[in-house]
C-alpha cells in the first residue's frame, strides 16, 4: 500500500467561469499501484481528463492532495517522473520523427548519443524504426500517435498518463493500437492511467476501470478486470470480457440521470474544455 | 522535384511573355504616344543605352533598401521577442506600433532629409526601416504567441524552462510567420527607398533619376529605371523565398499531407 504510484486523497476541483463556479471533481480518493493499467471512464463533463491532469500537475486541485511516487504531484512533474500522451499527437512539424522522440531527452539534458540510442529503441518498440527520418505530416494519424507514445516513453518514466490517446482514430486502428499498447505495457512495466470514453477499450486494456459520474465528477464504481494476461485478439471473444463490459455499462447508466443533456451538461463540458 | 519546379515556372514565364508581346503589339497597333506608355522594345533600348547610369543608381538604392530592411527588421524582431515574453511590453508597445503603422510614413521623407541630410542614404534607410517595422513586428509576435496549447502542456509535463519553450516551440513556430513578413517587407523596402528618393537624394539614386528623366520628357529612361526597381524587389523576394526553402525543410517540401517528399 505504501508503494502506490499515484495516491489521490479527498481531491476536489472547482473551475471559476463567467457564470459562477463549476465543481468538476468532488471527493475523489484513488490509489494506483505499480504496474497497474487503470482506465478512467465516464460521461462528458465527469472530470476524467481533469483528474488525469491533476495527477500530472498540469492543473492544481482546489482541495485535497495528489501524490505521485510518494511526492507531491508538482515535485514529481519537476522530477520528470511521468510521460504524457494527449488525444492529439502534438508532434513538432519542424522535427523529424526521430527528433520528436528525442525532444524530452533534449529538454532533460541527455547527450546526443544517448538521445539517439533511446529514440531508436523507442521507435523500434512502436515499430516505426524505418520512419525515423520522416516528418510528422508524412505519417498517418495512427502512426503519429505511436510516435507520441514513443516520445512519452523515451525518458523511461515509471508512470504514463494518456488522455483519450486513440479517441480520434478509426475503430480498426484503435483496436490495433490497443494491442500494441498492451505489448508496450508488458515490455516496459510502466504504470498507465488511461482516459477513454470507450467501454470496450477500457475493459480490454485495464486491470481496473474507474467509472465516474458527472455533476459533480465523482468515482461511482471501480471494476476489477480479471481477464487473463496477456490480452490478445482472443480476449475480445471471452464471455468474461462481455460480462465486464456489461458491468461497466450498467455502472455508467446508473448515474446517467434522466433525459437528454441539459444546459448544466454543456457547462460542465465547457469547464472541461477550459481544462483540456 | 526539379522537374516539378520547372513545370511550375512554365505558366509564369508564359504569362510574362504574353503580356510583353501584347503590350508591344497593342501599343503599336493603337499608335499610343511614347510619352504616355513606351513600348517594351523602346524601354529595352533605354535600358541598354543608360545601363551605366542605371546600374550606379540601382546600387545606391539597393544599399538603402537593404540597409533600411536590416535596421527595421532587427528592431522589429527584438521588440517582438520582448512583447511575446512580457505582457507589459505587449500592452504598451503594440498599440504604439499600431498607431505608428497608420501614419503615411513616406510623408516623413522631408523630415528625415532634415535629420540626416538629403545626400545621406540614412535618410531613406530610416523611411524603409519604419515601413518594414510593422509587418515584421506583427507577424513575429503572432508566430511567437499562437503556439499549440498542447505543445505548451507537453513542455510543462517535461518541466521545461521558459527559455527551452522559446527555443524549442516558439521560435520554430514563428519562423514561417517571420519569413512571410520578410516577403512583404522586401517589396516595401524598395518602394520606401525609391519613393523616399523622390524627395531628394544624390544624383545617381534611382528615384532621383526617374523624376529627373520624367521632367525632361525622357519617359522611356524613367521606365527603364522603374523596370530595374521592380527587378530589385523581385530579386530580394526570391532571396527570402530561397532562405525559406533552406530554413523550413518541413514546409518547403510543398506537398504537405501528400507524403511523397521522403
Amino acid at each position: 500500500m505504501t508503494a502506490a504510484v499515484v495516491e489521490i486523497r479527498g481531491v476536489s476541483k472547482t473551475f471559476t467561469t463567467g457564470r459562477g463556479p463549476i465543481t468538476a471533481l468532488e471527493g475523489i480518493d484513488l490509489a494506483i499501484q505499480p504496474g497497474e493499467f487503470v482506465s478512467l471512464i465516464g460521461p462528458s463533463g465527469c472530470g476524467k481528463s481533469t483528474l488525469l491532469r491533476l495527477i500530472g500537475d498540469l492543473t492544481p486541485p482546489t482541495a485535497g492532495s495528489v501524490t505521485v511516487n510518494g511526492k507531491p504531484a508538482r515535485q514529481a512533474r519537476l522530477n520528470r517522473e511521468y510521460g504524457m500522451v494527449f488525444q492529439a499527437p502534438v508532434l513538432m512539424d519542424w522535427r523529424t520523427v526521430q527528433r520528436n522522440v528525442e525532444l524530452p531527452l533534449e529538454i532533460m539534458g541527455a547527450d546526443k548519443a544517448e538521445r539517439a540510442r533511446r529514440a531508436s529503441a523507442m521507435l523500434d518498440l512502436v515499430e516505426l524504426g524505418e520512419f525515423a527520418r520522416a516528418y510528422p505530416w508524412q505519417l498517418s494519424g495512427g502512426m503519429q500517435q505511436r510516435v507520441a507514445i514513443a516520445r512519452a516513453l523515451a525518458f523511461d518514466p515509471k508512470l504514463l498518463l494518456m488522455d483519450e490517446p486513440f479517441g480520434a482514430l478509426d475503430e480498426m486502428t484503435r483496436e490495433r493500437l490497443n494491442l500494441e499498447l498492451m505489448r508496450v505495457w508488458r515490455q516496459t512495466g510502466t504504470t498507465i492511467v488511461f482516459v477513454t470514453h470507450s467501454i470496450p477499450e477500457a475493459v480490454f486494456l485495464s486491470t481496473r476501470v474507474v467509472v465516474m459520474s458527472a455533476r459533480p465528477g465523482r468515482i461511482s464504481k471501480i471494476v476489477d478486470v480479471d481477464l487473463p494476461q496477456p490480452r490478445t485478439v482472443q480476449t475480445r471473444e471471452l464471455d468474461r470480457y462481455f460480462e465486464h463490459i456489461t458491468t461497466v455499462r450498467e455502472a455508467l447508466r446508473r448515474h446517467e440521470g434522466a433525459g437528454p443533456p441539459d444546459e448544466r451538461d454543456l457547462e460542465a463540458i465547457r469547464a472541461e474544455g477550459v481544462a483540456g | 522535384m526539379t522537374r516539378g519546379r520547372l513545370a511550375d515556372l512554365a505558366p509564369v514565364v508564359a504569362v510574362f511573355v504574353i503580356v510583353i508581346v501584347a503590350w508591344e503589339v497593342v501599343l503599336g497597333a493603337l499608335g499610343v504616344q511614347q510619352f504616355l506608355l513606351p513600348r517594351p522594345s523602346v524601354i529595352a533600348a533605354s535600358l541598354v543605352n543608360e545601363w551605366g547610369t542605371l546600374v550606379e543608381g540601382l546600387q545606391y538604392t539597393t544599399i538603402e533598401a537593404i540597409g533600411g530592411l536590416a535596421i527595421g527588421s532587427v528592431i522589429a524582431i527584438a521588440v517582438a521577442f520582448a512583447t511575446a515574453r512580457w505582457v507589459l511590453a505587449r500592452e504598451t508597445l503594440v498599440p504604439v506600433a499600431i498607431a505608428a503603422s497608420s501614419m503615411p510614413i513616406i510623408a516623413f521623407a522631408p523630415i528625415t532629409n532634415n535629420w540626416f541630410g538629403t545626400e545621406s542614404p540614412v535618410s531613406r534607410m530610416t523611411i524603409v526601416a519604419v515601413m518594414v517595422f510593422f509587418p515584421i513586428l506583427v507577424n513575429t509576435v503572432r508566430g511567437l504567441t499562437t503556439v499549440d496549447r498542447g505543445a505548451l502542456e507537453l513542455m510543462d509535463s517535461y518541466a521545461a524552462s521558459e527559455w527551452q519553450i522559446l527555443r524549442q516551440i516558439r521560435v520554430p513556430n514563428a519562423l514561417p510567420y517571420i519569413l512571410t513578413a520578410f516577403k512583404v517587407a522586401t517589396t516595401l523596402s524598395v518602394i520606401g527607398a525609391v519613393i523616399g528618393e523622390y524627395f531628394g537624394g544624390p544624383r545617381q539614386a534611382l528615384g532621383i533619376y526617374i523624376t529627373g528623366e520624367a521632367t525632361l520628357f525622357r519617359f522611356a529612361n524613367a521606365w527603364a529605371a522603374i523596370v530595374l526597381a521592380c527587378a530589385l524587389g523581385i530579386v530580394l523576394y526570391l532571396i527570402v523565398a530561397g532562405i525559406e526553402r533552406l530554413v523550413l525543410p518541413w514546409h518547403a517540401s510543398g506537398g504537405r499531407g501528400e507524403g511523397g517528399g521522403r
